[in-house]
Order: structure tokens, then C-alpha cells, then sequence
């Protein structure tokens, strides 16, 4: 097995350069790299390196490019897909014991951004970033969306992972629906309640809104209703902003329409038990993540085919924002292996295989070019509008869930709040209560 | 200073050192299964009290806060409220499968058409893998595409919500348990039915004993030892059960069928708060081995004697 070590005199040229590029951002860091020494997949051949991911069509896309991987690069991929929430628990114990049996890590940076930050996981790839040897010239960088980079960044500049995916809350809408009933789609969020109000025929068994009423899974709702005030859950600071006039308008917007119009049985429902009311004609809106638009254009799994309106999330009475929940690619700081690493993480981000993403319908791609690709627009049964209202939602986008450590317990304590809203409580008790519940929490967390 | 022997009194063994040298042989033998068992229990154990007296944190800090974890838990409504929901799951899928259980032994053991087919047709829930179970009755209970209130709608009757109702969320929980677990009681006390004697009967029928009274008076008592051995294995199943809860309702709506082991799972798993759900586990262990200590002594009283 070829093994390649780098020379002292390397490492201190490379320290030398790290040290200068910490305090400038990715971008800049990248357009460096590409005056440097030449660049060769071939470098690292004969290594092995573990790679873990997380169970979803995504992961089967990167799976079945390593075989490539291999051919360009020489370099053997292991990888292993785990359902999501049981790979969060093995990424967070793995990466606490200070050895993890993974290289690279699929991160779900909405969940874990801080937490990776404060237990100092990942490696910084800005000197591998500038190291003209270590990254291809077609890498790039400024071709990742700022929603994707932005979760993938931490406050001090650090590039912890490379953005894979990002997912945009939008309003999928029954078109037929909204014709026979004379609606057009709602312009604000008053005009979705209204808008719900006329669409729901009890009846025909067909309600006007449909959204998750599950604990913890329905946090985003209501945080997508909060963004339209302009404002989110934590402040940058990091005082909690969930007992504000905004949050409980938030709340009384989420109670208002999974009480009035939203089928029953609402309060249990996670996104499966929404998109099956959806794809039956059952619910004329539902507001949830762009990566429904596959099942919903299938004719085996869906009655809606050709009927889906895909809509940014309207305006709110002060913004309108998309909630935005976003994955990325990182490489663990005690890897052994980091060239052989980067090279995966490169390979498997680079604007084929984000197109890929795109291409099969397993969501949406963090890269813009993808998005660009006239013959993928044309070819997608998604329609254009489906495009357009990625590329909208991206101008709007704005975190869905707070950067803290513990956003497990704050979905889960909020979301608890949110089901007893549903159940009939009054969304400012039950905002002031969980508040006050989760504020020990919160300081305890960054505290530690 | 040898004693005096007494005449009549058992002598002391001839060779105490020899039994000393067996007793440390011995030693050897058990030794394997001392050392897996004190690896394997005693140790987790162990670890276990000397975490729940910690606020420990996965990423590896960790304090010492004494008994401060299990003081928390007594204020902590949700813990609380979690732990009778456990006894009011525990007690209606213990009671309901046991009742429907021993009826169903009861049937099975007569001779009529079609026995032995029926009969493996009633046993085949206990064969299925509860997660798959789970999320065959998940989409039954769909409140708007579920073939349960298609199948009620057919008789006029209104749809209900089963697990999407807080009201209604632990009775519907318990029909999947009882659904899948009453086959288990039938068999265990078809196995006690199978070996009761018959001069009981043949001596009841000469004294003009009706159906019932053979029912009061002899089946039951005979059988009753079957039904406690049931009763212990239901009891302790019913109050660890987490799969169906975690597939189907996920402790919700809100916190409506959050069981002890759910709030386990929750604060171990989920946030991480490792002394905290250890105290959980001290005090559902605890909960557990007294319930066990009590079927077991209750089934002992109801064992046949000579």
C-alpha cells in the first residue's frame, strides 16, 4: 500500500499557510489553492478510508459512486448508511470517545452544527482548501449556495463540512383543488388562513391546510410560521425568543390552522401521515420540506399527480422567510487519513454528483449549477415550478431550528407546546411554560 | 484443646482439610459464570447507581451530585405522569390478554371442526415481529385512510382517532398489545388445560355439577397456577414494552403515551442526559423486581399442593 507522508518542511509551510488563512473566509481560501503546486487524484492511491452516512436516497447515490471514486483515486470507500436518528446517536458517542472508527461523517447540520463546534469533531478544511495540492481546481467552491455554506460554517470562520444538501420549507397546494373552489395561492399568511377556510369542505372529506401535529417532528411549522415576523427562536446572543408577542403569534397561527382546517387526527401527524393526506386529494396546502416532490409526482403512491403547486412560503406580517434545514460532509479531526478523505468529500460534492442529487429526485442539492442545468429542468417531472421555487426559497431561506447544542430538547419541549395548542391551550401559557423549561437547559448546555 | 466427644452428637468430618481443597476446585468450575455474569450484571449494574449520582454528559464531563437526579425526578411531572400511564398500560395489557387468553383456552380445548386450523390461525399474531406490527396498525389507524374507520363507517359508525387522540392513544396502544399477545396466554394455559386430571370432572358430573360450577370449582383452581405464570410473563412484557410505542405513537400526541421507557429512551438517547435517565433505570428496576417479587409470591400461594 503506498503511503504518502508529508515532509516537515510541508507541514510548517502548511501551518505557516493555515495560520494566514484562518481569518479569511472559505471562498477566498479556495480561489488561493488554485495558484499552487499540481493537483493528483492519484496521490493517496491504496488507502482505505470509513465514511458514515445516513440512511436516505441520497447516501444510495454516493454509495454507488465509489466505485468511480476508486477508479480516479485509487482509494477504497467503506461506507455504511444508518437510519437517521440512530446515526446521530453513533456520530455523537463516536465522536466523544475521541475515536471514531469513521474518516468522514454525514452531518445533519441543523441538529448538529453546534454541537460538532463545541466538541471541536471536525477538522478545518480551510488549509486543505488552500493547499493547491490537496484541491482540485474544478472544486468550485463559490458554487455552493450561501444557505448550504452558512451551516456548514461556524461563527469563527471555521469550514467544518462541505455543504451536500439543503432542504427549503415550502407550500405544496392542490391546483385542482384551488380552481374548483376559485382560490388563488395565498400572496401572505393571513391569506393562507383564508385561503384554508374556503378550500376545507368536511363533507367531501377535503381540508384546507395540512401540517405536522407530532411533537418535535411539527417544531418547523411553527417556526415557519415565526420566521414570517422576521425573527427566530434564539437571538444571537443566545436568549431564547419563544415567549415573545412574535412566538405567540407564531402559536396562535400554527393552533388556528390545525384546529380549523387540518384533517383530524392532526396532532399525531409527522410529514408520512401529511403526505398521505396530500397525495389523496385529502388536503388542498401542506407546508413542508421540498424533498416530497418525488412520491407526490409518482402515479403508484400519489392521486395528485400533475396537480401540485409548489409555492414559496408566503410572506409573514413583517418578512418572508423559508425555513431551511441543511446536511454536510465532514472529516473527523483525529482521521488519520484526512488527504484520502478531503479527496472523497471533493469527489462526492462536486457538481456531477450534486446533479445527480437532482436528478433522481433525492432532494436539493446544495450547489446552484445544478439548478442551472436547462436539460435537467426540462427533463425533471417535477415541472419548473418546482425549480423556481427552490431558487426562490433560496433567496429567502433562513435556519428552521436554533444553532444551540440541545435541539433534541428544544424541539422536543416546544413541540410538546404545540400539541397542547392543537388539544386547545392557549398558545401564550404554553409558550411561557416551555420557555421557562427549556431555559435551564439551554444555559446548562453551553455551560458544560 | 480437642473437646470431649458427646455421646450421640454427629462427629466433625474426618478430613476438613480435604472438603477445603473440593470447595476451592469448585471454585474453578463456577468461575467462568461468575466472571460473566459479574461483567455482564454486576458490573452494568454497579456503573449504573454510580452514574444516576452523576450529571453526566456524553461528551465526557461528568460531576458528582449525590442523590440530586433521583430528588429531581420526584418533581418532574413528566416523569411522574409517565410512570402511572406505565401502570395503567401495564395493567389494562396484562388484564385484558389474560381474561381473553384463558376464554380462548377454554374454547380451544373442546373437540369441534376446524380445531387445529383455527388454532394456528389464532396463534399467528404472536409469530409477527412487534415493529412490524406496529406499522401495519399505524397506517390502520390512519383517521382519514385507515381501513379501521373505513371498516366502521360500513356500520355508521363515526370516525374515531384512535392513537391521534390523547384521549384515546393508551386504550388503542393496549388493543395491539392485547391483539398480539392474548395468543400467548391461550397457549400457556392450554398447556395447563391439556394435563388436568379427569376424575375431578367424572366425580362432579355423578354429583350434578353444572358447567359453571366445574368452572368455579375445579378447572379454575387447577388451571390458576398456568394463569399466574401468565400473569408474571404479561406483567413484566407489558411493562417494558417500548417498540409499539416508539413505532406508532412515538410517546404522542404531546406527551399523551410517554411510558417509563419511552422517557427513558427520550433523555438517554435523545438528550443525552445520561445520570438522569440512569436514576430512571435504578427506580424502573426497583419498580420491576418489587411487582415480580409480588406475582411470584402470589403465584406460589396458588400452586397445587398435596
Amino acid at each position: 500500500m503506498t503511503q504518502h507522508r508529508m515532509s516537515r518542511r510541508r507541514i510548517l509551510k502548511a501551518g505557516a499557510a493555515a495560520g494566514l488563512l484562518s481569518a479569511l473566509p472559505a471562498p477566498f481560501v479556495a480561489r488561493f489553492a488554485l495558484g499552487q503546486s499540481a493537483f493528483d487524484w492519484k496521490r493517496f492511491k491504496g488507502e482505505k478510508i470509513d465514511v458514515l452516512l445516513v440512511k436516505n436516497p441520497r447516501s444510495d447515490l454516493m454509495q454507488a459512486a465509489e466505485k468511480e471514486f476508486l477508479e480516479l483515486t485509487g482509494i477504497t470507500v467503506s461506507s455504511e448508511q444508518v437510519p437517521e436518528q440512530q446515526q446521530r446517536q453513533k456520530a455523537m458517542i463516536e465522536f466523544s470517545s475521541g475515536k471514531p472508527t469513521f474518516d468522514v461523517a454525514h452531518l445533519s447540520m441543523h441538529v448538529q452544527k453546534r454541537l460538532s463546534e463545541k466538541g471541536n469533531w471536525l477538522e478545518d478544511l480551510r488549509p486543505m482548501l488552500a493547499d493547491g495540492s490537496l484541491t482540485t481546481p474544478d472544486l468550485d467552491f463559490n458554487d455552493f449556495g450561501k444557505a448550504g455554506l452558512n451551516f456548514c460554517t461556524a461563527a469563527d470562520g471555521k469550514q467544518n463540512a462541505i455543504p451536500t444538501f439543503v432542504d427549503y420549507w415550502i407550500l405544496y397546494y392542490n391546483k385542482e383543488l384551488f380552481e374548483q373552489k376559485g382560490v388563488a395561492y395565498p400572496t401572505s399568511m393571513d391569506e393562507v388562513y383564508t385561503a384554508a377556510q374556503k378550500l376545507t369542505d368536511t363533507s367531501k372529506g377535503v381540508y384546507g391546510f395540512v401540517s405536522r401535529g407530532l411533537k418535535n417532528a411539527n417544531v418547523p411549522v411553527w417556526t415557519s410560521w415565526l420566521l414570517g415576523q422576521g425573527v427566530e427562536t434564539v437571538s444571537k446572543d443566545g436568549k431564547l425568543l419563544t415567549d415573545t408577542p412574535e412566538a405567540i403569534w407564531a402559536g396562535e397561527q400554527y393552533k388556528r390552522m390545525n384546529r380549523e382546517f387540518a384533517p383530524p387526527g392532526t396532532v399525531g401527524f409527522n410529514w408520512n401521515e401529511c403526505q398521505t393526506s396530500f397525495a389523496t386529494g385529502r388536503a388542498a396546502m401542506w407546508l413542508d420540506g421540498i424533498g416530497f416532490a418525488t412520491p407526490l409526482e409518482d402515479p403508484s403512491k400519489s392521486k395528485v399527480v400533475g396537480k401540485v403547486g409548489y409555492g414559496v412560503v408566503p410572506k409573514g406580517p413583517k418578512a418572508q422567510h423559508s425555513a431551511i434545514f441543511g446536511d454536510g460532509l465532514g472529516i473527523s479531526r483525529t482521521s488519520t487519513k484526512k488527504g484520502a478523505a478531503w479527496f472523497y468529500v471533493q469527489f462526492i460534492t462536486n457538481k456531477q454528483n450534486q446533479l445527480n442529487i437532482l436528478k433522481n429526485g433525492a432532494g436539493s442539492p446544495a450547489r446552484n449549477s445544478a439548478f442551472a442545468n436547462q436539460e435537467v429542468v426540462r427533463e425533471s417531472k417535477f415541472g419548473k415550478q418546482w425549480f423556481d421555487c427552490v431558487l426562490e426559497s433560496a433567496k429567502v431561506g433562513r435556519p428552521g431550528l436554533p444553532v444551540i447544542i440541545p435541539v433534541t430538547e428544544f424541539r422536543d419541549v416546544f413541540g410538546v407546546a404545540l400539541t397542547n395548542m392543537i388539544s386547545g391551550a392557549d398558545p401564550a401559557a404554553e409558550l411561557k411554560k416551555a420557555t421557562e423549561t427549556f431555559q435551564p437547559v439551554l444555559q446548562k448546555s453551553e455551560q458544560g | 484443646m480437642a473437646a470431649p466427644a458427646t455421646p450421640g452428637a454427629r462427629q466433625a468430618p474426618a478430613s476438613t482439610p480435604y472438603v477445603y481443597d473440593v470447595t476451592r476446585k469448585y471454585w474453578l468450575f463456577i468461575a467462568p459464570a461468575t466472571i460473566v455474569v459479574g461483567l455482564v450484571i454486576v458490573f452494568p449494574w454497579i456503573f449504573t447507581l454510580w452514574m444516576s449520582a452523576h450529571e453526566w454528559n456524553v461528551t465526557g464531563d461528568h460531576a458528582f451530585v449525590a442523590l440530586a437526579n433521583y430528588k429531581k425526578l420526584l418533581t418532574d411531572q413528566r416523569f411522574l405522569d409517565s410512570m402511572w400511564r406505565t401502570f395503567w398500560f401495564t395493567l389494562l395489557a396484562t388484564l385484558i390478554p389474560i381474561v381473553l387468553g384463558v376464554w380462548a383456552a377454554l374454547v380451544f380445548h373442546r373437540e369441534f371442526p376446524f380445531r387445529g386450523i383455527l388454532r394456528t390461525v389464532f396463534v399467528m399474531p404472536m409469530m409477527a415481529t412487534p415493529v412490524a406490527i406496529a406499522l401495519v396498525w399505524t397506517m390502520m389507524f390512519h383517521p382519514q385512510l385507515g381501513v379501521l374507520n373505513y371498516l366502521l363507517s360500513l356500520v355508521g359508525i363515526a370516525p374515531f382517532a384512535w392513537v391521534y387522540d390523547p384521549n384515546t392513544v393508551i386504550p388503542t396502544l393496549v388493543l395491539v398489545e392485547v391483539w398480539h399477545w392474548t395468543p400467548l396466554v391461550m397457549l400457556i394455559v392450554l398447556g395447563g388445560l391439556a394435563g388436568l386430571p379427569t376424575d375431578p370432572y367424572e366425580a362432579a358430573l355423578i354429583d350434578g355439577a353444572s358447567s359453571w360450577q366445574m368452572f368455579r370449582y375445579i378447572t379454575w383452581p387447577l388451571i390458576l397456577p398456568y394463569v399466574m405464570i401468565a400473569l408474571v410473563i404479561r406483567t413484566i412484557d407489558s411493562l417494558k414494552v417500548f417498540d409499539t410505542i416508539a413505532v406508532i405513537s412515538q410517546g404522542g400526541p404531546g406527551t399523551a403515551s410517554e411510558t417509563l421507557n419511552y422517557f427513558l429512551y427520550l433523555q438517554a438517547f435523545q438528550f443525552y442526559n445520561l445520570g438522569y435517565a440512569s436514576a430512571v433505570v435504578v427506580i424502573f428496576f426497583v419498580i420491576i423486581i418489587a411487582l415480580s417479587l409480588l406475582l411470584l409470591y402470589l403465584r406460589q400461594r396458588t400452586k397445587w399442593t398435596d
